[in-house]
């Protein structure tokens, strides 16, 4: 960090580099808050004077990286499970799922083992999970993901913002989610970011759009279906045209093939900009993204053949896996990222006033 | 080696080097590169720069405000003294045009700053720095089909008859004879050699830094002063900054200069002053402290400030050596304790009254003090007290080779080699024969390298 902010060449890359620049000395604090504002688009690493092999060793895109997951665990919330984001990798992630499948498959043999074997080819879901198992199982994960999430970034966002930081405005959270939503800084200083030395491609970016649009989209669906079953007491299965599998359709395509390009661009991309120690957690929620999308959409097409019954009940272990995981896996990047983005505007805003 | 001879061989890797491969490639002449360096190191002393110094009439993208041809002249003569007129009007004119030729083989700059006070009115800033700009450049000659060696010093030169006809590499102990209808000589100074150095400067030169690449070892420049090529400059003319003692050896680099000169004084290893630290910004001063220091014992020297003036200066990438007193300050960088408290104590007593502006030529002097501290003169009286110690850190050698304004090498005759033609620092000595301007020396290379370029690709067997 001192040698980047004594030389400063790098500094219209993206706002890393003048977010440095108005330090003069670097608290845990604010390394984090640099680590999670820097996108990866690799660009300082190529054009660093000083990067490997000369002797001083500079390499930011991965030094940023290992202080990000440093900043994951720091502020995880309950604090002794922060040592998840070290183990979660492609076999957690899918004995994760199996358990759960698992678990889902002996309680309904359990408790309903008819409507398991019966071969329904009526699409009926409730019959085979009833509807207040569903709301009662995900309700009280999805609130437990929601309580650690929440809990997790008001921790990050305390350490981030001491006393005398500049006042957090409207303006600012909405560039902040403009700019998280674009990725701007992604490819801040040009049209994409690097994959390699002077190679520049435009796929990691269009493939995290499908992934964050497609998380959407499938959200939107079960919200909507939520309301459609709550507030006007029409019940699951819908239509193909209703608009709960319809964005739920769209959504899952997203999520098949935006998992799928990235893990494909992350295969692809020098090793340099990484940090070799992340790759299961990175992967993993990408895999278990996948795996919901592609169960989800054999769900919707197969819902009317005798396999139903199963297939709900792996697709459903799968989300339970894929909910566990988001509060200790790589999904928190975008909480984390979105509050150092607020963060950086506020600064900036009260750096163009003065 | 199949395509032997080589319409163009390009001996060295930098700036210059890639200007003359890509315009020569692009005129369609077959071109090898010869860089000394390994890949990783690529790029001589270009990798280390920042920009180029751009005349322009009028706001553009990258420049801001307008920088006319005469005004350019006229900064370029302040410093340098005497120059080549005819050479040094070429490269100015022909700036103009560098930034949007760069553009085209894939360089990205800044964009224009909005103020007009500092270097972005002069200089076009490249995006990331010097080494994205050989990225760019050696990306383009991939795409182009310009064959670059690495790793490839060339240790002869072949002549007949004053005509070049090839080179002699030595890459890992194989030697290789690369053949070629022109060469562009683009290797640099020799300011990595201090054993030439040592020629010049006697003992000092052992205590020098090498800011840049230890590639500019002179070989080549060597190789056609002994062949009977026009010298250009003296080799005792470099630019030499005061840097931080604790620097690399070598590719040190831009952050091992030190900006707290003005601030403070600067003391030699007898604790005695030597100089006044605030004759002027230190922009335009700093060029001169290397030289400076050079003449100092042990070549050496410490630039002490106290905690008034901490965070008024670009920040080092060494810490300060820190201490509650001036005689433990003394301890800690080995000067003896009772001269430096006298320095300090005489300068106390010699400062005037005024109004302290570290940004402006502000009137906080010294009287009866020798020498004289004109400017930003402060008592040194507020612990803890702060040391960095300097050394004399040498960024380019002007020594060079002679040319003519087609860039072709003058031999002592007095009559130009026909195919061999020279670019970049080490023909910059035509231009600059003492001080430097920021970024002048990338547009020599990057319009010399065009020139040569052009004109080596002439000899193209079409």
């Amino acid at each position: 960090m001192t040698v980047c902010n004594s030389c400063r060449y790098c500094e219209q890359y993206c706002p890393v580099f003048p977010a440095m620049e108005r330090r003069l000395t670097f608290s845990d604090a604010d390394l984090a808050y640099l680590a999670n504002l820097c996108h990866n688009c690799g660009e300082c690493l190529y054009a660093c004077q000083y990067a490997p092999p000369h002797e001083f060793g500079i390499d930011v895109p991965r030094t940023l990286a290992e202080l990000r997951l440093l900043s994951y665990e720091e502020d995880c919330w309950p604090r002794p499970l922060a040592q998840a984001f070290r183990r979660q990798g492609r076999s957690t992630a899918i004995a994760l799922a199996l358990g759960f499948t698992a678990i889902l498959f002996a309680a309904s043999a359990l408790l309903n083992p008819a409507a398991l074997l019966s071969g329904r080819s009526d699409a009926d879901f409730y019959a085979v999970v009833p509807h207040g198992v569903m709301v009662g199982l995900f309700g009280a994960v999805g609130g437990f993901v929601l309580l650690a999430l929440g809990w997790s970034v008001r921790g990050f966002w305390r350490r981030l913002s001491p006393e005398g930081s500049p006042p957090l405005t409207a303006r600012a959270v909405g560039r902040a989610v403009g700019d998280a939503l674009t990725l701007r800084h992604l490819h801040a200083s040009g049209p994409d970011c690097v994959s390699a030395e002077e190679v520049r491609s435009p796929w990691r970016r269009w493939s995290h759009h499908a992934t964050l649009g497609g998380f959407f989209l499938c959200f939107a669906s079960t919200s909507v279906a939520a309301i459609y079953h709550g507030v006007f007491g029409w019940e699951a299965p819908h239509a193909y045209t209703s608009l709960p599998v319809v964005l739920g359709t769209a959504g899952g395509l997203g999520l098949v093939a935006g998992p799928a390009g990235q893990w494909w661009q992350r295969r692809r991309r020098d090793p340099a900009l990484a940090d070799p120690a992340q790759q299961g957690l990175d992967e993993s929620l990408l895999l278990l993204l996948w795996l919901t999308s592609v169960t989800g959409l054999l769900l919707l097409v197969l819902r009317t053949q005798p396999i139903m019954g199963p297939l709900l009940l792996i697709h459903l272990g799968v989300v339970l896996a894929l909910f566990v995981t988001l509060p200790y896996g790589k999904f928190v990047h975008g909480l984390y990222r979105l509050a150092a983005l607020v963060k950086d505007a506020a600064e900036r805003a009260a750096s163009d006033s003065v | 080696m199949s395509a032997q001879p080589y319409d163009v061989v390009v001996v060295g890797g930098g700036n210059a080097a890639l200007s003359a491969a890509l315009t020569a490639r692009a005129s369609g002449a077959s071109v090898v590169v010869l860089e000394s360096a390994p890949r990783h190191f690529r790029g001589g002393n270009s990798r280390h720069t920042r920009n180029l110094r751009v005349a322009h009439d009028a706001p553009t993208d990258v420049l801001a405000g307008a920088y006319g041809e005469d005004e350019f002249w006229s900064d370029l003569l302040r410093v340098s003294g005497s120059t080549n007129e005819t050479l040094a009007r070429l490269v100015i004119g022909q700036s103009k045009g560098c930034p949007d030729w760069m553009r085209r083989y894939g360089v990205r700059f800044q964009g224009a700053p909005r103020g007009t006070l500092h270097l972005g009115r002069t200089n076009a800033f490249f995006l990331g720095g010097g080494k994205a700009l050989m990225n760019s450049y050696y990306a383009a000659a991939d795409r182009m089909g310009v064959e670059v060696l690495y790793d490839a010093q060339v240790e002869q030169m072949e002549m007949e008859g004053g005509r070049f006809t090839a080179a002699v590499t030595r890459a890992r102990d194989q030697a290789r004879v690369v053949r070629g209808r022109a060469v562009v000589l683009a290797s640099g100074g020799f300011e990595s050699n201090i054993a030439w150095l040592r020629e010049a400067w006697g003992p000092a030169a052992d205590n020098f830094i090498i800011r840049g690449t230890p590639f500019n070892t002179g070989r080549v420049l060597r190789l056609m002063l002994d062949a009977g090529a026009q010298p250009v400059g003296d080799a005792k003319a470099c630019h030499a900054v005061a840097v931080d003692a604790r620097a690399p050896r070598f590719d040190g680099g831009i952050v091992t200069r030190l900006d707290s000169v003005p601030l403070g004084i600067v003391v030699n290893a007898l604790g005695q002053r030597f100089s006044d630290e605030g004759e002027d910004f230190w922009p335009r001063r700093y060029a001169i402290w290397g030289s400076l220091i050079a003449q100092q014992p042990g070549q050496i020297a410490y630039s002490i400030i106290d905690s008034k003036v901490v965070g008024r200066f670009m920040p080092s990438v060494f810490p300060p050596l820190v201490a509650a007193s001036i005689r433990e300050l003394a301890g800690a960088i080995g000067v003896p304790a009772e001269a430096l408290d006298a320095t300090i104590d005489t300068l106390n007593r010699a400062v005037r009254p005024g109004t302290f502006d570290h940004q402006a030529l502000d009137d906080c002097r010294t009287e009866g003090l020798n020498p004289p501290k004109t400017h930003w003169a402060q008592a040194i009286d507020t612990p803890p007290f702060r040391a960095y110690p300097l050394r004399p850190g040498i960024t380019f050698t002007y020594l060079g080779l002679t040319v003519n304004e087609r860039a072709q090498v003058m031999m002592s005759d007095g009559a130009p080699a026909e195919n061999i033609y020279a670019a970049g620092e080490i023909m910059a000595g035509n231009i600059l024969r003492r001080g430097y301007v920021a970024g002048v020396g990338m547009t020599i290379g990057t319009v010399f390298g065009r020139i040569a370029g052009e004109g080596a690709a002439g000899h193209a067997d079409v």
